[in-house]
């Protein structure tokens, strides 16, 4: 009795590769990674006031490593992933008080958020950039 | 537990082409079918089978009867009613969960997949055990609870307060919406999914119902309610126009209101 193991013959019928990828479910998904991303942007910005309290020549280095251009674009992701997350959250903010629910608002909300997100990110990028 | 991909026994194979047509006469459709059978120890494949539009009925369900009746006896799904009030014939068609009864062939361009309602056992091809599901919903206890007197003629309710119960007591328990959802295809064994959550508001805000404190308590559990993420996977599936996530939002509310 110890050793023998129930298996169960059954298949599991196919969900992720099947389904098709309705816009409603891919900002759901792109929702947990962009906040996953957050964790480690907000590293990069703890790293970065470290530095500050560590000296000038540190904090130098550290300018330099954000400064360079693979560091440009984590920036450039961390900023898209921050605004995204905070539309998304604005989404969920509005669908908490019972709101937004019938199907053609989610999915104007689900394209409004990702069309908020790029613009956003490219103003932010402009004020930082263009405006010198 | 989050699983991208299908347990080795659940793979797909490429099954076999039943009767493909040779004559150009005709309007013929693809359907392309998932197969599985208990009898033996083969994987799961997808067959191929062809139907004359001109000689079927409109809805897939059509297609599948006919298919059964004339191409291949073997093929094994659900059906009653074939006019979308008995949920027997929820699945997958192409890409989301429905009633083959609901669907128009028309409505699919190129071959239609056809495939059990996702992340179920599969007792044999497109049925699904649905042990689970309804255990979960036996489990909000749907039906009236009350500790006052029965009276002696009915339980007596107001016209608005009846009207509370539209978008909720048309639910047919297909599973359509439940199957739909990744967080229930994660973690079924403790979420209770859409359908059951819709039907566990049904009972809360029955004005007739005198146990909604104790329901509301059976719900408070970080996994029966709150694994739900709002996807909305749910409300985009259901055949009957029904909006199971935002009767999980309203029970949210009132789990909220009751505490503040």
């Amino acid at each position: 009795m110890a050793d023998s193991k129930v298996v169960d013959p059954r298949p599991l019928s196919p969900h992720l590769q099947i389904y098709r990828p309705l816009i409603n479910m891919v900002m759901s998904i792109v929702h947990r990674i962009t906040g996953v991303a957050l964790y480690f942007g907000t590293l990069l910005l703890a790293w970065w006031l470290v530095a500050a309290a560590q000296g000038p020549k540190y904090f130098q280095f550290v300018s330099d490593v954000f400064g360079s251009l693979p560091g440009k674009v984590v920036l450039f992701g961390y900023t898209w992933a921050l605004m995204h997350h905070m539309f998304g959250g604005i989404r969920h903010l509005i669908w908490d008080t019972g709101r937004g629910f019938d199907l053609t608002t989610v999915d104007r909300m689900s394209w409004a958020s990702i069309v908020a997100s790029v613009l956003s990110t490219a103003l932010i990028w402009f004020a930082a950039y263009g405006l010198r | 537990m989050v699983t991208l991909t299908l347990p080795r026994n659940s793979r797909v194979n490429r099954g076999k082409a039943w009767n493909q047509p040779v004559r150009a006469k005709g309007d013929w459709k693809e359907f392309q079918i998932y197969r599985w059978s208990p009898d033996d120890t083969e994987n799961p494949r997808v067959d191929s089978y062809w139907v004359d539009k001109n000689d079927c009925g409109p809805m897939v369900l059509d297609a599948l009867i006919k298919i059964k009746a004339e191409v291949d006896a073997t093929l094994t799904f659900r059906r009653s009613c074939r006019e979308g009030i008995c949920g027997s014939c929820a699945m997958n068609i192409d890409g989301t969960n429905t009633l083959a009864c609901l669907k128009s062939i028309d409505e699919v361009k190129g071959p239609i997949k056809i495939y059990p309602l996702p992340h179920m056992k599969v007792v044999k091809d497109l049925v699904p055990d649905m042990t689970n599901f309804y255990a979960q919903h036996q489990s909000v206890e749907p039906w009236l609870k009350t500790s006052t007197p029965t009276p002696p003629k009915e339980w007596k309710q107001s016209k608005p307060d009846r009207e509370k119960l539209d978008g909720l007591y048309e639910c047919i328990l297909c599973a359509c919406c439940s199957t739909s959802c990744p967080s229930y295809w994660w973690n079924q064994d403790r979420y209770l999914g859409p359908a059951v959550l819709l039907q566990a508001y049904r009972w809360v805000i029955d004005s007739r119902d005198e146990a909604t404190g104790e329901r509301l308590d059976n719900l408070e559990d970080p996994f029966r309610l709150y694994r739900c993420h709002t996807i909305l996977n749910c409300a985009k599936a259901c055949p009957k126009g029904l909006n199971p996530a935002k009767a999980i939002a309203e029970l949210k509310k009132l789990m909220v209101e009751r505490r503040v």
